[in-house]
C-alpha cells in the first residue's frame, strides 16, 4: 500500500514496522510530529513526551538495556541537551536497538543556530544514517534499530527540515516484530566507571572497524553512473537538489550512511570520474572527511556554507546562472509572526515594557515574540531554560558594580519543566535578587500544543497528575510571600506584582496563569478559567485615535482612518481596553 | 517522460493553503504522478506567511524549487502574490485572490497596504484574479474559500482523470463535503 507521508510520519511508521516498543521525546520543530505520530501504535508502542531531551535519551537507553527497541527524537539543539549520555552509550553500547533522531533546521525557520549535528555523530563515534525522502526516513529508521542491535552502536537518524516537512510517496510495509532481549546482568558493559570504560573504548574501535566495512559495502551508499566527467558525492535531501540539476550529465555516489565513512567506496567512485564534486548542506562534513583523505574535490569553495539549499542555490554555485523572473519595484509588506489575538502573554509584557531600569532575560518559546515591537520587551535569548540562570548571573554582575539595573526572567511552563527549575534552584539557593515569571499558559504553544507536566495529560492521552508549581517553587527554598500568581490579562495584578517584586531584595516569582488562546480547552481550563466567548469594540465617539491600543501590538487591532477591532479575531481578552485612556474600547 | 511541474500555495496563517495543498497532492497521487509536497511550519499560526510546494510528475528529486520555477502560483491573499511573483516563472500563470488581510506593520500604522497590485501583477503576468472569499460565501462559509482556489489551480493544471470529489470529501471535516465541492466546482467554472 502506498500513501503520502512526511518525513517526520514516516519515522514513526518506520520504527513501527522495525519492531519499535519504547518512544520517548521533548518537541522541538521539525521533529515534533514524529512522538505526535506515536500514539496510532499504541497497541505496540509506548510513546510519551519527556520534560526534556536528554531525559527522553535516558529513558531510551533505559528501555533498550532492558531488551526493547527504542528511539529519542528531538531539533537539532535538543542533541546537545542530551550529549552527556549520548557520549557514554556509544562506549557502552546497547541491547535493544537505539536510535537517537537528530532533526536540524538549515536555514533557522524555527531555531535560535544551525549547528550541523553530522558532527556529533563523528564526535560521539554513533552510527549515522542521512534519509533523502520519506521512503528512506521509513525504511532507515526500521535499518536504523536493526544495525544497532547488529553492531552494538546507537545509531543517529540525522534528518533536516526539508526532509522532516515535504511529503512523498511512501510504500508501506508489516512490523516486524521482535522479541525482547532476556535480561542480563552485565556491569563491565553498562556501568560506564573508568575501569570498565577503557575497556569499552577500546572496543569501540573494533566495533568501528566492523561499521566501516559495512559503510563500504551497504546498499544504501550506492554509486549511480551517467556521464563520468562530473561525480558528485552528496547524502540527505541534498542528493535531490543534485539530481535535479545536474541529471544524466553527471554521475551520483549518493550516502546513505555517513559515519564511518565509506573511504574505500568513495575513493574507488573518485578514480572513475573527472572531478568530485561535494553538495551538502551547512558544514563541509563529507568535504572535510574526503579532503583528509587525499581526495581532490569541489563543495564549499562554491557552495554557501550557511543556510539551506535549493536547486536554484545549487545551479548558481556551479554554473553560475540564475533563472529568467519576473520582478516588480512594489514591495510587500512584512508579516512577522506575533503574539496571537488573545494571546495571555500580552498583558504580562506590555505592563513589563513600561518598566524602568530593568533588563529581561527570554528564553525559548513564544513569548521570544514578546521582544518584537512594539513590545520589544525581551533583551537577551539564547536557549531553552536559559532565562532564569543567565538573569541571575546578570543580577550578581549587577549587584557586584553597584548598578540599580534589575532583572526579570521570563520562560514558559513547559521550558521551565524542562531545564528551568535547576536554574530557579542555583537562582534561590545563591539568593539572586532577580524575577523569575513563568508564564503558565497550560500548554506546549510555540510547538503546537503538546502536553507537558503541567498540563494534567500525557501524549497517549492518559491523565496525569500536574507539576504544582507554586508547591515546587516552595519546595526549594522560594519563601511563600514571594510567589505571585497572577492572571496575565489583568494589567494592575502584573503592575502590582510586578512592582512588589522588583522592589525586593531577595529571590522572586510571579506565575502568571492563564490558558493559550488556541488551546483545546480541557475540562478544567473551563472550571479554571472564565472562558466564554467575549468580543471587544471601539466606541467611536469616544475614541480619540490616540494609538494605545496599537501599542499592544495585538494583530486584532486595525489604525488607519478609524481605530477598529478585527471581529472575527478579537478574542475579548480586554488588555486593550485596559490601556485606553478614553475608555473608548468596551466588550462587544 | 512527461514535464515535472511546480505549483507554489502562498498565503496567511489560518487561511487553508495546507489543506487544499495535502488534497491536491493526495489527487495527483491517485493519478499515478509522482508527488512531493513542501511546508514550512513552526511560527505561521502566528500572522506569519504560509507558503507550500507541489511538484509532480514521473519522478519528481527536489520537494522545493527556487525562483523562476513555478509553473501556477496560487495566492490566497495578494499582498502574497507580490511577495511570491519572482518565483513565477515567465511563462507561468498566476491566480490571485482578490483579498486583503494586513499584516502587524500595516495594522500599527506603521507601513500602507500596497495599492495596485493586481494591476501591476496582470501587467507584467498572465494571472487569474477573482474574489474567492464572496465565491464561497454565496455557497454559505466564506472559510471554503481555499477550496474555491483549489478549483481554480486544477483547472489551469490542466490534470484530468482524477475523482476531485472523492479526495476533498476524505478530507475536509464531516458535514462539509457538499459545501466543499461546490466550492471545487465553482472555482474550477472559472
Amino acid at each position: 500500500m502506498k500513501k503520502i507521508m512526511s518525513g517526520n510520519e514516516a519515522v514513526a511508521r518506520g520504527a513501527w514496522e522495525g519492531g519499535l516498543v519504547f518512544a520517548s521525546a521533548y518537541p522541538g520543530t521539525p521533529s515534533t510530529e514524529i512522538l505526535e505520530n506515536m500514539p496510532q501504535y499504541r497497541e505496540d508502542i509506548y510513546s510519551e513526551w519527556a520534560p526534556n531531551e536528554k531525559v527522553a535519551v535516558e529513558a531510551a537507553i533505559g528501555a533498550s538495556v532492558a531488551g526493547v527497541r527504542a528511539l529519542a527524537a528531538m531539533k537539532h539543539v535538543g542533541v546537545n541537551v542530551a550529549a552527556d549520555p549520548i557520549f557514554t552509550v556509544a562506549y557502552t553500547g546497547i541491547t535493544g536497538g537505539l536510535v537517537i533522531v537528530s532533526a536540524d533546521d538549515p536555514g533557522m525557520h524555527s531555531s535560535q543556530n544551525e549547528q550541523d549535528n553530522r558532527n556529533y555523530a563523528q564526535a560521539a563515534r554513533l552510527l549515522m544514517l542521512n534519509p533523502s525522502d520519506s521512503q528512506e526516513a521509513k525504511d532507515f529508521t526500521a535499518l536504523g534499530l536493526r544495525l544497532s542491535e547488529e553492531f552494538d552502536i546507537p545509531v543517529m537518524l540525522h534528518m533536516t527540515t526539508r526532509v522532516c516537512h515535504s511529503k512523498g510517496i511512501v510504500e508501506l510495509g508489516e512490523r516486524n516484530a521482535v522479541p525482547q532481549v532476556p535480561y542480563q546482568k552485565n556491569i563491565r558493559k553498562f556501568v560506564s566507571v573508568p575501569a570498565n570504560a577503557k575497556v569499552r573504548r577500546a572496543d569501540l574501535e573494533v566495533r568501528l572497524a566492523r561499521m566501516t566495512e559495512y559503510s563500504n559495502s551497504c546498499e544504501i551508499n550506492r554509486a549511480e553512473y551517467y556521464d563520468t566527467k562530473i561525480g558528485i558525492i552528496t547524502s540527505g535531501v541534498s542528493y535531490q537538489y543534485a539530481k535535479e540539476v545536474f541529471g544524466e550529465d553527471a554521475s551520483y555516489l549518493k550516502l546513505g550512511m555517513t559515519f564511518p565513512m565509506p573511504m574505500d567506496l568513495i575513493r574507488d567512485f573518485a578514480s572513475k570520474v573527472d572531478r568530485v564534486y561535494v553538495i551538502e548542506e551547512m558544514d563541509p562534513y563529507l568535504e572535510r572527511n574526503i579532503r583528509a583523505a587525499g581526495i581532490e574535490c569541489t563543495g564549499k569553495d562554491v557552495v554557501p556554507k550557511f543556510g539551506e539549499l535549493n536547486p536554484d542555490i545549487v545551479r548558481e554555485a556551479f554554473f553560475g546562472t540564475k533563472a529568467e523572473t519576473i520582478t516588480s519595484e512594489m514591495a510587500a509588506v512584512v508579516r512577522p509572526p506575533t503574539l496571537c489575538a488573545g494571546c495571555p502573554h500580552r498583558g504580562f509584557f506590555y505592563a513589563l515594557s513600561k518598566k524602568k531600569g530593568v533588563m529581561i532575560t527570554g528564553d525559548i518559546g513564544c513569548y521570544t515574540l514578546g521582544s518584537a515591537a512594539p513590545l520589544s520587551a525581551i533583551d537577551t535569548t539564547f536557549c531553552m531554560g536559559g532565562s532564569i540562570s543567565t538573569g541571575h548571573g546578570a543580577a550578581k554582575a549587577y549587584k557586584m558594580s553597584g548598578a540599580d539595573t534589575k532583572v526579570v526572567a521570563c520562560l514558559g511552563d513547559s521550558t521551565f519543566f524542562h531545564s528551568g527549575i535547576t536554574s530557579l534552584i542555583d537562582a534561590v539557593y545563591n539568593s539572586s535578587d532577580s524575577v523569575s515569571v513563568i508564564l503558565d499558559n497550560r500548554i506546549t504553544g510555540m510547538t503546537g500544543h503538546q502536553q507537558n507536566p503541567g498540563t494534567g495529560y500525557t501524549l497517549m492521552g492518559d491523565p496525569a497528575t500536574e507539576v504544582d508549581i507554586p508547591a515546587l517553587c516552595r519546595a526549594i527554598g522560594m519563601k511563600d510571600e514571594n510567589i505571585y500568581i497572577v492572571n496575565p490579562l489583568k494589567l494592575d495584578q502584573v503592575n502590582a506584582a510586578l512592582d512588589e517584586a522588583i522592589a525586593k531584595d531577595e529571590p522572586t516569582v510571579i506565575i502568571t496563569k492563564w490558558p493559550c488562546i488556541l488551546k483545546k480547552f480541557s475540562q478544567q481550563d473551563r472550571e479554571d478559567f472564565d472562558l466564554s466567548p467575549k468580543k471587544c469594540e471601539v466606541d467611536q465617539d469616544l475614541c480619540r485615535k490616540c494609538g494605545m491600543c496599537s501599542k499592544t501590538g495585538c494583530p486584532a487591532i486595525y489604525t488607519g482612518d478609524i481605530v477598529k477591532i478585527n471581529e472575527s479575531s478579537c478574542t475579548g481578552c480586554s488588555v486593550c481596553a485596559q490601556v485606553c485612556p478614553f475608555d473608548a474600547i468596551k466588550e462587544a | 517522460m512527461s514535464e515535472v511541474k511546480s505549483i507554489i500555495l502562498v498565503g496567511v496563517g489560518g487561511q487553508g493553503t495546507i489543506l487544499a495543498s495535502k488534497i491536491l497532492s493526495e489527487g495527483l497521487m491517485s493519478a499515478g504522478y509522482d508527488v512531493k509536497m513542501s511546508e514550512i511550519h513552526g511560527m505561521s499560526q502566528r500572522g506569519g506567511d504560509v507558503s507550500t510546494q507541489v511538484r509532480f510528475g514521473d519522478k519528481v528529486y527536489s520537494p522545493i524549487v527556487g525562483k523562476g520555477q513555478a509553473n501556477v502560483i496560487v495566492a490566497f491573499e495578494k499582498m502574497e502574490a507580490l511577495r511570491w511573483i519572482e518565483y513565477l516563472k515567465p511563462d507561468g500563470k498566476m491566480v490571485i485572490n482578490d483579498f486583503e488581510i494586513p499584516s502587524v506593520p500595516i495594522l500599527m500604522g506603521t507601513a500602507e497596504y500596497p495599492e495596485g497590485i493586481i494591476e501591476e501583477l496582470s501587467s507584467k503576468a498572465d494571472t487569474l484574479v477573482f474574489r474567492a472569499a464572496d465565491i464561497a460565501d454565496e455557497l454559505g462559509n466564506s472559510k471554503a474559500m481555499n477550496i474555491v482556489l483549489l478549483g481554480a489551480l486544477v483547472k489551469a493544471l490542466g490534470v484530468e482523470g482524477i475523482d476531485w470529489h472523492e479526495i476533498i470529501s476524505k478530507n475536509v471535516k464531516k458535514g462539509f463535503e457538499e459545501l466543499n465541492i461546490k466550492a471545487f466546482e465553482a472555482g474550477y467554472a472559472l
